[in-house]
């Protein structure tokens, strides 16, 4: 089989890993003229697909065969969609000539599960060290086969900026039925090996030795889930992000919408991807990760996020008690729960009033969505309608505006 | 009217001198007419009187954060950025809080420009296509762009850094660098058919492109807020993308309409089923490991890692029993590991009983906590977890028979004298049970972690350690 043909069929099978991130990795550079390649700090996005996702990394499997039967995945072993598999040699010299060109910060490798976890996992870890042998300083990403020898983990980590796991499903049961081969306790045991390791690299560098510490995936963990493949709440989503985040401190959480798939399994939903719920799911995630949200505050009353308001705006109207907001007097905890209020507002709103008193021309220059915003808070010259925030009505202010159906373009 | 000639569109330090003699001299922004050598006149330049830069000795304070604000928007291609920036620096020196209030309508035009060219930057770190002229080791890489603005020389040793072992030319209308190797060096503007259209990889690009978008997510709302049309033209893979746009639709109808295929021959594995667990006589402590790994008894489970199980020699003399796991033992799967086992360690060396001797367990085996945000709170377990996993501890103690249990903590005399119990008033002394191993209780190693104070910490300590001596003690007599 020609590259050509591989290539297709391996990043075709790769496709439904959202993670595409090449950032917060250790900065290094090349200007030793002795490798090629450079890392840290922002992420750089080389292109972006049609779907609008950005294409950062050279995401490929090293071979679509797989002895697991995930009904979910296109790679499933009683699926029919062609095999294929790359050398060590075709992968290392595909990324090269792809950075090269500056098509790629770097490469994303994952596999199916052939012969054992061990042979995969080494398999894995042998593309990456080559890299490295051959003075390769861009970003790697590598999946971590669950349960694979603590060696291969350790090795993984020495070459490898960021490694992920992935949970696959929000629930043991559905993973038990959708993915009888995976297990969500050597799932979650290897995300605590990992973790384990990530602290001990970093308290290697925080005491002072003379030793070089052992490096160790710099750019940290993250797991991705699917959304849609099973009957799992976002309530459960949620709680299961919020647990993992705790327990292994990953660095995202990627929810993936689940699309239907050539050769797709019968007990699976074949219909459109559940983008919008996404969407909602990673609001949310940001909510947990920026805005000092809990879970259960997030959905207290319900199981589902609205798809109709963002979940910020959501719980805004469900806690009306906590409104209207002075903006010049509120902590910045407090700010951050306002409707259309960013993060990166809530600081500038801060700078200002370190220096004067914000006005309502001065949100609409912060480009805060006001309409939004307003109905929660308390200017020196905006007050909203003292009944506004009991009215029934305020919710209907938020609906969005029927739309004349356009072309899909 | 003064009138500043800038030497380069990007001409920092030019402006800096300029900007610097004009303010000491109090000329008014009003009073200035900015240009660049060899630009286009100014349609009003002939009325201006043309004036040396006014005499200025000395030299004033900006906050830093302005000079780097200023160092990047000059290189924006608003030919009013010289004058805006003056404009503010004038006013800087009579407001010195003016860069906080950033709803200034001058002060945001400045940061818009600096985000454009911010951007433009960063968009020209990734869509810069080399193409691969010659082979090694005579191959030169080569790239078109077409930047918004005036950041070639800018961005230039971002590619210097990471492609430093490979000479390359990136070419652009106004300004082309060059890096051989050891050096960057800067040519003027070139016309674009100077530049190389094609190389022998971009087929395998191009595969990859099409191969790793998903049909079914077609977003061009989404793509064209990254990557709008006006870069399309300098990257290659942007003429997929119409004819995947057109496919898209298609083949996410197909994949829905298509029946389910059978499955390839079955050969699904199934799982190795469960070993008989139902003999509970000759429990090993390995095989009790295992069985306790799938225990649901209590809720527990659902938010831990793992079950965390008792570890030591199968025959140890003395057993150690603990409140539950903690954060990091929940992730090793082994129990006193983390910092109330370095405690424990270091009291048992104290009283001079060996760790490696001890079969140290848990009363309850998962870890119990909330979730805080990035970090997971311990929470105390309650009657009822304790007592679902109290069968555990009791066949512990039945394979390993040890001569003595020591109880660290309210939970585990709990667990192993069955019913509630004081510290205060049982510790210290070996409590007798007929038919069965002697009991010693104390305190927890980390309740002696959350004493506030150095005096208490080190008196209770002691007073650890004294508890860890009588077991040591009974161990002795009875040998």
């Amino acid at each position: 089989m020609d590259l050509q043909r591989k290539l297709a069929i391996l990043a075709d099978a790769a496709k439904y890993d959202a993670s595409c991130a090449s950032s917060g990795t250790n900065r290094r550079d090349s200007r030793d003229g002795k490798g090629l390649g450079s890392a840290g700090g922002m992420g750089i996005c080389h292109s972006f697909a049609p779907d609008g996702r950005c294409i950062s990394l050279l995401k490929i499997l090293l071979t679509n065969a797989c002895q697991y039967d995930c009904l979910y995945c296109i790679n499933r072993a009683s699926s029919n969609v062609a095999r294929a598999r790359f050398t060590v040699e075709e992968v290392v010299t595909l990324t090269l000539g792809f950075y090269r060109r500056n098509y790629i910060e770097g490469l994303f490798l994952s596999s199916g599960i052939i012969r054992s976890a061990d042979y995969t996992m080494e398999q894995l870890v042998a593309v990456a060290r080559t890299l490295r042998e051959r003075q390769f300083r861009g970003y790697i990403h590598l999946k971590t086969i669950p349960d694979a020898d603590e060696a291969l983990i350790s090795a993984a980590g020495r070459y490898a900026d960021r490694l992920s796991i992935n949970i696959e499903l929000p629930e043991e049961h559905s993973l038990g039925r959708l993915a009888p081969e995976k297990d969500v306790r050597s799932i979650r045991r290897s995300m605590g090996r990992v973790r384990l390791k990530l602290d001990e690299a970093q308290e290697a560098r925080q005491t002072q030795s003379r030793s070089k510490p052992p490096r160790f995936a710099p750019a940290g963990q993250s797991t991705q889930m699917i959304v849609g493949a099973d009957s799992a709440s976002d309530k459960t989503i949620l709680a299961t992000s919020a647990n993992l985040y705790g327990a292994y401190h990953l660095k995202r959480v990627y929810y993936s919408a689940f699309s239907p798939i050539p050769e797709a399994s019968r007990a699976l939903p074949l219909a459109a991807p559940p983008l919008v719920r996404e969407h909602r799911l990673y609001q949310a995630d940001w909510l947990l990760r920026f805005y000092g949200f809990a879970a259960d505050e997030i959905l207290d009353d319900t199981d589902m996020l609205s798809l109709q308001h963002d979940p910020k705006l959501a719980w805004a109207l469900r806690h009306r008690e906590r409104f209207p907001l002075d903006v010049n007097r509120a902590s910045r905890e407090d700010l951050l729960r306002v409707p259309g209020f960013g993060a990166r507002t809530v600081e500038r709103i801060l700078t200002l009033r370190r220096v004067g008193t914000l006005r309502a021309a001065d949100l609409a220059r912060l480009r805060i969505p006001r309409n939004k915003a307003l109905p929660f808070i308390v200017l020196p010259d905006h007050r909203p309608a003292p009944a506004l925030l009991d009215s029934t009505t305020l919710e209907a202010r938020f609906a969005p505006q029927a739309q004349q159906l356009g072309f899909g373009f | 009217m003064h009138q500043i000639k800038l030497d380069s569109d990007i001409d920092f330090a030019g402006w800096r001198e300029a900007a610097r003699a004009l303010a000491l001299s109090n000329v008014a922004p009003a009073k200035v007419r900015w240009s660049v050598a060899g630009a286009a006149p100014d349609l009003f330049a002939e009325l201006a009187q043309p004036s040396a830069l006014p005499r200025a000795s000395g030299s004033f304070n900006v906050p830093a954060l302005f000079v780097d604000l200023a160092k990047t928007v000059l290189l924006h291609r608003d030919p009013q950025r010289f004058a805006l920036l003056y404009a503010v620096l004038w006013r800087l020196r009579r407001d010195p809080d003016l860069l906080a209030r950033c709803t200034d309508p001058e002060l945001m035009q400045l940061e818009a420009m600096a985000k454009a060219v911010r951007s433009d930057q960063h968009k020209m770190q990734g869509f810069v296509r080399f193409r691969e002229i010659g082979r090694e080791p005579d191959n030169h890489f080569v790239a078109w762009y077409e930047p918004e603005h005036h950041i070639v020389e800018a961005t230039a040793p971002f590619f210097a850094r990471r492609f430093a072992d490979m000479p390359w030319s990136i070419l652009t209308p106004e300004r082309c660098v060059h890096w051989d190797g050891h050096a960057l060096s800067f040519t003027p503007g070139i016309d674009r058919s100077a530049a190389p259209s094609a190389d022998h990889l971009e087929q395998l690009w191009l595969t990859y492109y099409a191969s790793t978008f998903n049909p079914a997510r077609l977003n061009m709302k989404a793509m064209q807020a990254h990557m709008p049309k006006r870069f399309w033209k300098n990257l290659p893979e942007a003429a997929l993308i119409e004819p995947l746009i057109a496919e898209a639709e298609r083949r996410t109808g197909a994949m829905i309409d298509a029946a389910p295929s059978a499955p390839k021959a079955a050969r699904q594995r199934r799982k190795a089923k469960m070993p008989d667990t139902s003999d509970t006589l000759h429990d090993s402590i390995a095989s009790l490991r295992e069985q306790a790994a799938q225990c649901r008894a209590c809720p527990l489970w659902h938010d831990a890692t793992q079950t965390v199980f008792g570890e030591g020699p199968a025959h140890a003399r003395l057993m150690l029993v603990g409140e539950q796991p903690g954060d990091k033992e929940d992730l090793a799967g082994q129990p006193f590991v983390g910092p109330a086992g370095q405690l424990l360690d270091r009291a048992m060396s104290a009283a001079g009983i060996e760790r490696g001797a001890v079969y140290v367990t848990n009363a309850v085996k998962h870890f119990k906590f909330v979730p805080r945000g990035k970090i997971r709170l311990h929470q105390k377990p309650n009657s009822a977890e304790i007592k679902a996993c109290r069968p555990w501890y009791q066949r512990e103690l039945q394979a390993i028979k040890p001569e003595l249990v020591v109880a660290l903590g309210a939970t585990a005399a709990h667990c192993v004298l069955g019913q509630v119990t004081t510290i205060s008033q049982s510790r210290g002394r070996l409590i007798e049970r007929p038919g069965e191993a002697p009991v010693l209780v104390t305190v927890h190693p980390s309740y002696l972690l959350r004493l506030p104070d150095e005096d208490a910490k080190s008196r209770e300590f002691a007073q650890f350690v004294d508890d860890l001596r009588l077991a040591a003690d009974h161990l002795k007599h009875a040998a």
